[in-house]
């Protein structure tokens, strides 16, 4: 279990924690945009730069580093208030505020870092993608990579293949839900869910009647764990109720 | 035939040894790209007519060989007769009926044809006493040009495979290790990381499977040394990795190619399909028990691919994306297990640090950058080409006394080296010593080798935006730095060179230079500041005037710049007139010609032909001012 120093306080993280756990460990805030606990770390936004010296090194020679990904080690120095950490973590909003002038969760970072407005040119066509990755990976990680980016540099986007409606989606609205700007569209009724151009048909609940999952996403987790069709288009409410009832019979027996 | 031991290669070597040495007369007839493009197919396959209708071949024992890149593109397609050791420059097909009869048939040189020195306008028949070969020291290029890239016979009776010998027969994998760590040997590919150091560090990682890879995915604008040694000397790439894949214990590896270099990826492929049928490849090689494969992958066209990580990924079948390498790829690389990557040109050397031995590679070079170097020299230059020296060797030396000085004699302004991640570096300069670290502390890099000269008619600030331009459209847009700071800067640099410039630009430019030097996930990002950074710490007027003046000193950003003909100095030659495209220029022959200003487009075709150098730029500025007035 390495021992480490985050802004001079001590914390002692699991040998395969990153700079970020032990920052938490330390109650050290650093902001993030492209992280999410339970997807791989992919150090895209650049915001969580922090400085890191490793024991044995200089004591004024730090190196900055993403605290998302980077490793912790034994006799580690990491500071993330310093002005060179605190400038880089500027310019990053300040551009992304320029690529993202009408983004709140933007607006509201760039603030807190004491940006009002941008200093770079503003973009001409705004949007409020900021290119995190986030839905693409949690589409990988549920193992149906039906959306990703496309073309490179200021071209770059998030879209499925050809742009036409993404033959593996399962219209789980993962995407949608972990975009942490809401930029991703769909449309949801109890019948019907629509999103990337692609239309789903909602299975309800045979007792409630609710509308609890599109088939593609049930098949899609059916056939991976084995578990029965039924189990999937029953709501929570249902579940809870079955539950209940089981609980009711216990008690009678007994 | 497959070889089953050493005793069997060193006949094999032996035998076409003395096969080569039995038939000295060669017409070797440069093949690289350079020369393809001049026609210089053509002109082997008439040599081979030509000499096969007169029964050369038979009588005389006169071979046609198409051999690599010579190096000396400026002068292709070039012709080289051995054991005379004459160069003949600019051949055309047409002439080779003539060149058959008088040189090879009569023994007389055609003085026509031989290269001639602008330095005192001597013709110089002797292809080593040509300048620009005369002070070069050849090792990863040691056979290019001499042999047969296709004939894996004329490699091994170059020597080609006898390090691996060696190795296998007569070293252990790690004395191995310790030989090339002896060389001195850092990584061509641009970082300058030390090869020994980095098997050493993949030696090391737990695991039993590993990779060696080669890096051929030379990009960077102006740079063409790695696709010279695939073409011109797949062996040497071969031979490099299959011993480093012996000394780590790998035996699995790939070539990753760009897929622009076609003829490099046929030329591996041949080479590939013949050591394989020799048994220089694929398993127990040479009969040593030892056994590794590799094959070719060929990139899709992504710069951003040339970087260690993004390479890995993009042969994984991923996108081509860089990751973080806080976990070295020596112990997490390809398919997340140890994997050593080292550039075509290292690769090519180890065969011959293996067979001459580490002391002799260390012996060249300066303290900390062992060896010779392969460059790419472009440009403003005479001469220009594919050249390799020791280290250490000055700025100087290569651009003058190599490339024969600047283009029409005209001043000379900077050279940029490493590509789009290095920098320019000043006249001031010229006296560096090239090496890892000298070209570093002077803002610039060695990266892939690449050379641009650039003389007075070039603006720093525009060269600075061209560099920019070319990361932009190649930048993969992972991070946040990198994405939108390139494309911020180029926006300001449109701002300069259209005379749009405003105050704070140049902190403005500073500013996000630092955060993408710091804050950047790649190599690319990370050093895409340095074309930015050294034009500003050498050439900062240019900037001012730019935003002050709204003037280009160099006039060559169109938007700032005018043109004029000086009437004292116009002989009326109207070249200019013949040049405009735009039909801005009026004048009859031996009278002063005239400029409409209305009409010109400042493209600079005038300025070009011009041969009394009567044309002269003036800011834009002053023009509007004059119209006012």
């Amino acid at each position: 279990m390495p021992t480490l120093t985050v802004n001079g306080r001590t914390v002692t993280v699991a040998d395969d924690a990153c700079i970020l756990d032990a920052c938490r460990a330390a109650g050290v805030h650093v902001p993030t945009l492209c992280n999410f606990d339970g997807l791989e770390p992919w150090g895209g936004c650049r915001l969580c730069v922090v400085d890191m010296s490793l024991a044995g090194w200089d004591d004024d020679w730090f190196k900055m580093v993403t605290a998302c990904n980077h490793p912790v080690s034994d006799g580690m120095t990491v500071v993330t208030d310093s002005e060179r950490v605190l400038e880089t973590r500027r310019v990053v909003l300040d551009l992304l505020l320029a690529r993202c002038p009408e983004t709140p969760l933007i607006q509201r970072l760039a603030r807190e870092h004491g940006i009002d407005r941008t200093s770079f040119r503003v973009n001409p066509e705004p949007t409020d993608c900021i290119l995190c990755g986030l839905c693409t990976r949690v589409c990988d990680h549920i193992g149906v990579s039906a959306i990703a980016s496309v073309n490179r540099g200021w071209g770059r986007e998030i879209a499925p293949p050809f742009h036409e409606a993404p033959p593996d989606c399962i219209g789980c609205l993962a995407c949608a839900e972990i975009c942490p700007t809401d930029c991703i569209p769909y449309e949801d009724s109890p019948t019907r869910r629509r999103i990337w151009g692609k239309d789903f048909e909602m299975l309800r609940d045979p007792k409630t009647g609710e509308a609890v999952i599109t088939r593609a996403q049930a098949e899609h987790f059916a056939e991976r764990s084995g578990v029965p069709m039924s189990y999937f288009e029953s709501s929570d409410r249902s579940k809870r109720r079955e539950l209940a009832k089981t609980v009711e019979a216990l008690r009678v027996v007994k | 035939m497959r070889i089953e031991s050493r005793e069997q290669f060193e006949a094999l070597r032996t035998e076409t040894r003395a096969q080569d040495e039995a038939q000295p007369r060669k017409v070797l007839v440069c093949c690289g790209t350079g020369c393809l493009a001049t026609g210089s197919r053509q002109v082997a396959e008439a040599f081979a007519r030509e000499v096969a209708s007169r029964g050369l071949d038979v009588e005389v024992g006169l071979r046609v060989r198409t051999t690599g890149c010579h190096g000396f593109c400026e002068r292709g397609p070039l012709v080289a007769f051995q054991p005379e050791g004459i160069l003949y420059t600019k051949v055309k097909a047409k002439r080779v009926p003539e060149i058959v009869e008088k040189t090879i048939v009569g023994g007389e040189v055609i003085p026509g044809l031989l290269y001639k020195n602008p330095a005192d306008n001597q013709r110089i028949e002797q292809y080593r006493e040509i300048p620009f070969y005369k002070h070069q020291v050849r090792v990863a290029m040691r056979n290019i040009g001499h042999i047969d890239p296709t004939d894996i016979t004329d490699a091994i009776a170059h020597d080609a495979y006898a390090g691996l010998a060696k190795a296998l027969f007569e070293m252990a994998p790690d004395e191995v290790i310790e030989e090339v760590a002896a060389s001195g040997q850092r990584g061509r590919g641009g970082a300058g990381f030390n090869t020994a150091r980095k098997w050493r560090s993949c030696k090391n990682a737990p695991g039993d499977r590993r990779f060696v890879l080669c890096n051929g995915d030379e990009g960077d604008p102006g740079a063409f040394k790695d696709r010279s040694i695939m073409e011109g000397d797949p062996h040497s790439v071969l031979e490099g990795m299959i011993i480093g894949a012996y000394a780590l214990g790998a035996h699995e590896g790939f070539i990753y190619v760009r897929d622009e270099y076609p003829l490099a990826v046929v030329n591996l492929q041949i080479a590939i399909a013949e050591a394989r049928k020799l048994g220089l490849l694929g398993t127990n090689i040479m009969g040593s028990g030892f056994d590794f494969d590799l094959r070719i992958s060929r990139g899709g066209g992504a710069f951003v691919c040339g970087e260690s990580s993004a390479l890995m990924r993009s042969l994984e079948g991923k996108i081509g994306e860089p990751r973080a390498k806080y976990v070295h790829s020596t112990e997490k690389g390809l398919f997340d297990l140890p994997t050593v990557l080292n550039n075509v040109e290292t690769w090519a050397g180890i065969g011959a640090i293996i067979h001459h031995g580490g002391a002799w590679f260390a012996a060249m070079g300066t303290e900390k950058s062992k060896g010779t170097k392969a460059f790419s020299l472009v440009g403003k230059v005479k001469n220009t080409g594919l050249i390799e020296l020791p280290m250490g060797t000055t700025l100087r030396h290569i651009i003058f006394d190599i490339g024969g000085g600047i283009l029409n004699d005209r001043p000379f302004k900077a050279v940029q080296t490493g590509g789009p991640s290095g920098g320019c570096v000043p006249e001031g300069l010229l006296d560096l010593p090239v090496d890892y670290e000298r070209l570093t502390e002077a803002g610039s890099m060695m990266g892939s080798g690449g050379m641009i000269v650039m003389d007075d008619r070039t603006c720093m600030v525009d060269v600075a935006r061209y560099f920019l331009a070319f990361l932009t459209e190649e930048s993969c847009g992972k991070c946040v730095p990198c994405r939108e700071g390139l494309t911020q800067m180029l926006a300001i640099y449109d701002n300069l060179i259209e005379g749009r410039g405003a105050d704070g630009d140049i902190e403005r430019i500073e500013r996000l230079a630092r955060a993408m030097q710091l804050g950047s996930l790649c190599e690319l990002g990370k050093s895409a500041p340095n074309p930015v950074l050294s034009t500003l710490k050498y050439f900062r007027s240019e900037y001012e005037a730019h935003i002050r003046d709204h003037a280009c000193p160099a006039g060559i950003c169109r938007a700032l710049t005018a043109y004029e003909i000086m009437a004292d100095a116009c002989d009326g030659c109207h070249l200019c007139f013949k040049a405009c495209p735009t039909d801005a220029i009026e004048g009859i022959i031996k009278e002063l010609h005239v400029i409409h200003q209305d009409a010109c487009i400042s493209c600079g075709a005038c300025f070009d032909v011009c041969p009394t150098q009567a044309i002269r730029t003036f800011p834009k500025v002053e023009r509007a001012v004059e119209e006012v007035v």
